[in-house]
């Protein structure tokens, strides 16, 4: 391929094949300062490739594909192939991923205890973990939370965060502009802007944590906060996962372990503010 | 009238775990994970102890616990035919 | 090319590999759907310890996928008992329920059985009671031709377990040239524990073949003579490879499968029957070109040549007549979705009773 990019993120490395340019230098220049793999080796292959040969360069069409595929994914413009590129280590994580049970959640870490962020899209869980990480928390990620059958431990996986639409603004409020990628305008979820996560995120994505409490937030409603049975976190944990039956009894297992080991809490939430403070009074709860 | 024997697989291909008063079943034969309420997990272990059809079943089940109405027929097929197409039971 | 050929040699000959290109490796493994075999091919060898947890996470995801298979296969038996007809498991799973050598590291699509002509109907009938259904949006315009001229009921996904089964009862569609003999296949086929059957090996070796060659576009043949490969070895005596002759000639399949051990012997090292498989021909070529149209990226790498061979497999399976009409159908509609295909599918989320 014609232009390539390789990345360590925790865990996890990959390599981005391209046949244009461009999306390959945002993505590098969001990416700045992550690892390169050691030795070169790949866990995942991602390709931006011309639907046809000749939308290459007439009206270019951005297919994305890689070691594992979605055969009627719909491509994208070339002007949303830093999104194409995101898309396509998410669909590497989703179909491929067998080492770590993949949670979607958002996950956040202090002193040693890590906090899962769970529940439907659009609730939040991206914002909120990424404003934790400016407020000392460490974002270990915001996508897909990693956890480790055998240990129990939870990895990080810090991606660039996806931020839509509001969230944009919210961030860009807080965060120096060099960590953002470009704004795309006018995706099927609407606005996205990509956000780096801090240096102190990037230092430690080696560093694993032991999960500690399992949240699902949820905005726009008054501030409550109830909790969650077991049976029900089950559940919405198995549908939150893209690799739970593929990994069978060990599976079953870690999850139970987890579900044991964590207290769950739904919160629901009118602004970020009151989230931050449930989350905070949760950890000194937990420490004491 | 007797209707088709059921039989359950041995328990060491079922892990169980109780939460919250359900039973969360991962069933190795088919790697296939599942969430139970009673009557069910009592179905099965009737069942791995030998064949039985519904009316067997019933007897069993009356012997350990309380029915109240008289659905429990109808709630017993009702079961089976659930947990036979989940696999967790087949006919003998 | 390359990188196909490096992972035809890490199959073939594992400790011959040095250091190499892994990235390549692994991404032409799992474009060609060999991972699994791959990684067991390659558990003894010392590689990098990154490339050894891919390995490992694949043979473990290969278990899984094994499991998954015979249950599909339990479920189908489950429902098709009653009916008292032979049921036979083909290709993939039909290797892991006899665990033959060809089932190690060996992933499964769908579930392929064969049954009686006769029985078809039945068989339907009693899938679609027990919790399957036809595949929405599968081609349409197809369903009539799929009864009439393929070789198999349309495709049926079950309902809650999210798998396909393929209801066949022939190895080829009626309108290919050649006509094997679904009964004499029916007639030798061998009784599992379970009350399931295969094919017997040499039948399983001629399906084999007619699958590599006259049952696609040649995407998956690495796959597919790898299978033969691993088939071959396990079953080569001298009685075999007369009883493959035979077979191979009873099904009018005699050149498809002689050409299957020409390219197995070529890439893989099979030993064959030589008088049998003739000699390495320019066609043969061809064939094997497209067998390692893979670049280090995974990418298959001969376009012009893909069309060519998808071209020919339509027209082996319909006289031309009958292709044009076809073809014309199917390309004025918009692609529908794929009922079979090396993607992944999604996984099913977990069944909940209560």
């Amino acid at each position: 391929m014609r232009h390539q990019l390789f990345l360590q993120i925790g865990p996890v490395s990959f390599r981005i094949g391209s046949a244009w340019g461009e999306p390959l230098d945002r993505l590098a220049r969001l990416y700045a300062g992550y690892p390169e793999p050691e030795a070169g080796l790949c866990d995942f292959t991602v390709r931006l490739e011309p639907e046809q040969p000749w939308r290459r360069w007439f009206r270019p069409s951005v297919a994305i594909r890689g070691d594992y595929i979605l055969p009627d994914a719909a491509p994208l413009s070339l002007a949303h192939g830093l999104l194409a590129a995101e898309m396509g280590m998410n669909l590497q994580m989703a179909l491929g991923q067998k080492r770590y049970l993949l949670l979607h959640a958002a996950t956040v870490e202090k002193d040693g205890r890590a906090v899962i962020l769970t529940g439907e899209s659009g609730a939040g869980k991206s914002t909120l973990a990424a404003l934790l990480g400016e407020r000392g928390w460490r974002l270990m990620g915001d996508e897909f939370a990693l956890l480790d059958m055998a240990s129990g431990m939870l990895l990080p996986f810090p991606r660039a965060v996806s931020l839509k639409n509001g969230a944009i603004r919210v961030m860009e409020a807080e965060v120096e502009a060099s960590r953002f990628g470009p704004l795309l305008a006018g995706t099927p979820k609407g606005d996205i802007r990509h956000m780096r996560p801090n240096r102190n995120a990037l230092a430690r994505m080696g560093e694993g944590a032991r999960p500690a409490l399992i949240l699902f937030p949820r905005f726009g409603e008054a501030g409550a906060v109830r909790a969650v049975g077991r049976a029900e976190v089950f559940m919405r944990l198995t549908q939150a996962s893209t690799n739970y039956v593929a990994l069978g009894s060990r599976g079953f297992d870690s999850l139970n372990r987890l579900i044991a080991a964590c207290p769950a809490l739904a919160i629901d939430y009118p602004d970020t503010a009151t989230a931050i403070g449930l989350v905070e009074d949760f950890r000194q709860e937990l420490a004491a | 009238m007797a209707g088709p024997r059921y039989i359950a697989d041995p328990e060491e291909t079922v892990r169980s775990v109780e939460l919250d008063g359900l039973s969360v079943l991962f069933h190795e034969p088919s790697g296939m994970t599942h969430i139970v309420a009673a009557p069910a997990p009592e179905i099965l272990e009737m069942l791995r102890a030998g064949p039985a059809d519904a009316a067997e079943l019933l007897r069993r089940l009356r012997a350990r616990f309380e029915f109240e109405g008289n659905e429990a027929e109808a709630a017993i097929h009702a079961r089976l035919d659930e947990l036979e197409a989940a696999g967790l039971v087949r006919r003998a | 090319m390359r990188n196909a050929r490096l992972l035809v040699r890490a199959l073939r000959d594992p400790a011959s590999l040095g250091d190499c290109d892994w990235n390549g490796l692994i991404s032409v493994a799992r474009a060609e759907q060999l991972i699994g075999s791959l990684a067991f091919r390659m558990a003894e060898r010392s590689v990098p310890a990154r490339v050894a947890a891919i390995f490992e996470a694949a043979r473990h995801d290969a278990a899984q996928a094994r499991n998954q298979a015979l249950w599909e296969a339990e479920m189908a038996r489950r429902a098709l008992a009653p009916l008292g007809v032979p049921v036979i498991l083909m290709k993939g799973t039909a290797f892991h329920a006899a665990n033959l050598d060809a089932s190690v590291g060996r992933s499964v699509g769908d579930l392929d059985i064969m049954v009686p002509h006769a029985s078809l109907d039945d068989v339907e009938a009693a899938l679609l009671q027990a919790g399957w259904e036809h595949v929405k949006d599968a081609e349409g315009y197809d369903d009539g031709y799929y009864r009439r001229w393929m070789h198999e009921l349309p495709p049926l996904i079950h309902r809650s377990r999210d798998r396909m089964i393929d209801v066949h009862h022939t190895i080829l569609p009626l309108t290919a040239r050649p006509r094997p003999d679904a009964q004499a296949l029916i007639d030798a086929s061998l009784r599992l524990d379970s009350g399931l059957h295969i094919l017997s090996p040499a039948d399983i070796l001629v399906h084999a073949a007619a699958h590599l060659f006259a049952d696609g576009d040649l995407a998956g043949g690495l796959r597919n003579l790898w299978d033969i490969d691993r088939l071959l070895r396990e079953f080569d005596s001298p009685d075999f490879r007369r009883s493959l002759e035979e077979r191979a000639r009873l099904h009018q399949l005699g050149p498809h499968v002689a050409r299957a051990l020409r390219l197995a012997h070529r890439l893989y090292g099979t030993p064959v029957d030589r008088v049998f498989a003739g000699r390495f021909s320019l066609a043969d070529r061809l064939f094997e070109a497209r067998l390692l149209a893979r670049n280090g990226w995974g990418q298959d790498r001969r376009k012009p040549l893909r069309f060519a061979f998808y071209l020919r497999s339509h027209w082996l399976r319909m006289p031309p007549l009958m292709l044009a009409r076809h073809l014309w159908v199917k390309w004025r509609r918009p692609a529908p979705l794929s009922a079979k295909g090396a993607a992944e599918r999604k996984p099913a989320p977990p069944a909940i009773a209560t």
